[in-house]
């Protein structure tokens, strides 16, 4: 589940408030995101995709943690915004989509594309 | 400005890509389209967040047929050359304007060659929603309808939502409505699913069309132990294992899950993707990069270190039933209803069995397509007389209860779950463990029918809510009614396939639920 959003990175874009499916953002009073509704989070990783300053981020576990990771051990780790340097996206990547060619899955038969 | 009021020649419901083509396709027939989506067109649904293969085959006769005779036998032989040859035909297409149209970065092969077989669900639907705008469709996010309106005949004409950013209702009045809403995952937290709650299946039923394969209901997918990443397909590398080390005879993607099941009701099951080449290791996280989040993230290298795995239900969502389909341009029983994606039956293509991607992408974009344009086409056929036609909102549970009013939406949902969860009644059926859980079910939907009526935010949770709970007794209806072994429908009392129950089940109904075949089986092809 989404466990942070980074108060030094976010730059108040608003943009995880308006692509998250599942409407967990808010807006607080200082303009950074809050988690209002955590628990609705599918732990999709959408937001992380699209946040441009690589601060959010979201547990693979799809519970809440008791306590929310350290940012900056996810940081020295290479964590924040891992997930949306995988998918290529952001200026001066390639697109992760133009390099999909995955294993065959029965050996005999074509790549898997997807 | 807050909107209220809007009218269109065609309403989508839904923004995965099953809703993403419909919306395209009746704009550039020449409707005013609107789409809504419960989420975010481009994020929302099964596909946005994943990668997925596509059932993308060369136009040769040979290889048509190799790919239609491919999964026959798998589906219980349900499914029909015919919508399979205009699925292949019309994937084709698309993917081909996905990549001249849209400039989608496929993969090229060492000759150059673009390889459009498969698509990584951000970047599709990230192109999805801007060739929807720039097709001048009014997009609305965080807008899930919550019910049909129709005309004084019964026909559909528009329906009505709640808009969660700003906190209102809106109302679509429109010539014709697609229902491209998804399948139904039962809030288990599978990859993207959370949105997939059979909305579009409950309105249907509500506007009186009528539901098919819902037997076809059961389908689980493979994910690390507390994650949400459903991504099947490399566990076809894997071996699994019990809790002391020793292998897991048996176990395995494909035909070996229900052994997964069968142990994860008294043990964990442990699982090392440990049969993969160092060169497949590099391609799968080239072509699935979502798949190692949940170990790079908790420092599992799955390639040499034992994990927990589970199964997480999805439903209808890679499961085949869903909303019947009366025509080639995905008309319902309803005038004026179209559906398309999960949340039409996928049987016509897939009978009663299909595994991630390939068909199911191709379906999605298929039946998108044909929906969008029957509804612009039914749009304008109605013209000038659909103006300022009578309308009255068709909603009940949830939103009109038959008595005095009160909240309660969670504990519906739980006693949903608690019958549609658990491998022991869903995916390992029999009817020893179906007729109380159908039961059960029936009693949660005469209280929620009853009592349940939601507010603001609250009433779309309310209509979830009575979305998967109706979803669950089709569901165990037809698992009831097909009295055999077929597809994905596996009766532990009734193991074998039997040749006279070659044919579809039809149900429907709300408060008393029906299933009947759709025809006499059948004719035997092998």
């Amino acid at each position: 589940m989404i466990e942070i959003v980074s108060r030094e990175r976010c730059i108040a874009c608003d943009k995880c408030i308006a692509v998250c499916p599942t409407n967990v953002f808010d807006r607080g009073a200082d303009g950074i995101p809050v988690l209002t509704r955590q628990s609705d989070c599918q732990t999709c990783f959408m937001c992380e995709a699209y946040c441009p300053v690589d601060a959010l981020f979201v547990d693979p576990r799809s519970h809440p943690l008791p306590e929310p990771p350290d940012e900056a051990d996810l940081a020295a780790e290479g964590l924040l915004g891992s997930y949306r340097e995988q998918i290529g996206w952001g200026r001066g990547r390639t697109p992760g989509a133009r390099l999909a060619v995955g294993p065959s899955l029965n050996r005999s038969g074509a790549p898997l594309t997807s | 400005m807050t909107i209220n009021e809007i009218d269109a020649d065609v309403l989508v419901a839904g923004g995965g890509p099953a809703g993403a083509w419909a919306a395209v396709k009746a704009a550039e027939a020449g409707a005013s389209v609107v789409l809504a989506d419960k989420g975010y067109l481009g994020t929302s649904g099964a596909t946005a967040s994943a990668g997925t293969g596509v059932w993308y085959v060369e136009p040769r006769p040979e290889a048509r047929e190799a790919a239609m005779a491919s999964r026959e036998g798998l589906g219980g032989y349900l499914a029909d050359r015919e919508w399979m040859a205009r699925v292949l035909d019309q994937t084709y297409a698309n993917m081909n304007e996905l990549a001249e149209v849209s400039r989608y970065p496929f993969p090229v092969d060492d000759d150059g060659r673009q390889i459009r077989r498969g698509l990584q669900g951000p970047e599709y639907m990230r192109r999805m929603r801007v060739r929807v705008r720039r097709a001048g469709v009014r997009v609305l996010d965080h807008s899930p309808v919550t019910e049909l309106l129709a005309d004084g005949s019964g026909a559909v004409a528009g329906a009505a939502g709640y808009r969660l950013r700003d906190e209102h209702p809106f109302r679509v009045t429109a010539r014709a409505v697609v229902l491209a809403t998804g399948g139904c995952a039962f809030l288990s937290k599978a990859l993207g699913c959370d949105v997939n709650t059979g909305d579009g299946a409950l309105f249907a039923a509500e506007a009186g069309a009528e539901l098919s394969g819902m037997e076809f209901s059961n389908a689980y997918a493979i994910a690390p132990a507390f994650t949400s990443v459903t991504k099947t397909a490399f566990y076809s590398f894997a071996t699994f294992y019990h809790a002391d080390g020793s292998v897991l005879e048996g176990a395995g993607s494909q035909r070996g899950r229900s052994v997964i099941a069968r142990t994860l009701l008294t043990e964990p099951v442990l699982c090392r993707i440990d049969k993969a080449t160092p060169e497949e290791q590099r391609a799968m996280r080239l072509a699935q990069p979502n798949f190692f989040l949940p170990f790079d993230r908790q420092g599992i290298d799955p390639f040499t270190d034992l994990f927990p795995v589970t199964l997480l239900a999805e439903g209808t969502v890679r499961g085949t039933g869903g909303i019947r389909i009366t025509g080639p341009d995905c008309a319902t029983t309803v005038p004026g209803l179209y559906a398309a994606g999960d949340a039409a039956t996928r049987e016509l293509i897939c009978g009663g069995f299909t595994g991630g991607g390939s068909h199911n992408s191709a379906w999605a974009m298929s039946s998108g397509t044909w929906a969008g344009r029957g509804a612009a086409r039914h749009a304008a056929e109605l013209g000038g007389r659909a103006t300022g036609r009578p309308v009255r909102a068709l909603g009940e549970a949830g939103v009109r209860p038959a008595g005095p009013a009160t909240g309660g939406h969670a504990e519906y949902v739980r006693a949903v779950q608690a019958e549609v969860l658990p491998y022991d009644k869903n995916l390992l059926r029999h009817a020893d463990r179906l007729v109380p859980a159908l039961d059960a079910l029936d009693r949660t939907w005469r209280e929620l029918a009853g009592t349940l009526r939601g507010e603001g935010a609250g009433l779309v949770r309310a209509r979830s809510a009575a979305a998967m709970t109706a979803h669950a007794r089709w569901m165990y209806s037809a698992a009831l009614a097909r009295t055999e072994t077929r597809g994905m429908h596996k009766r532990q009392d009734l193991p074998e396939q039997d040749p006279s129950q070659r044919r579809r089940l039809v149900t429907g109904g709300l408060h008393e639920v029906w299933t009947r075949p759709e025809t006499a089986a059948l004719a035997v092809a092998s």
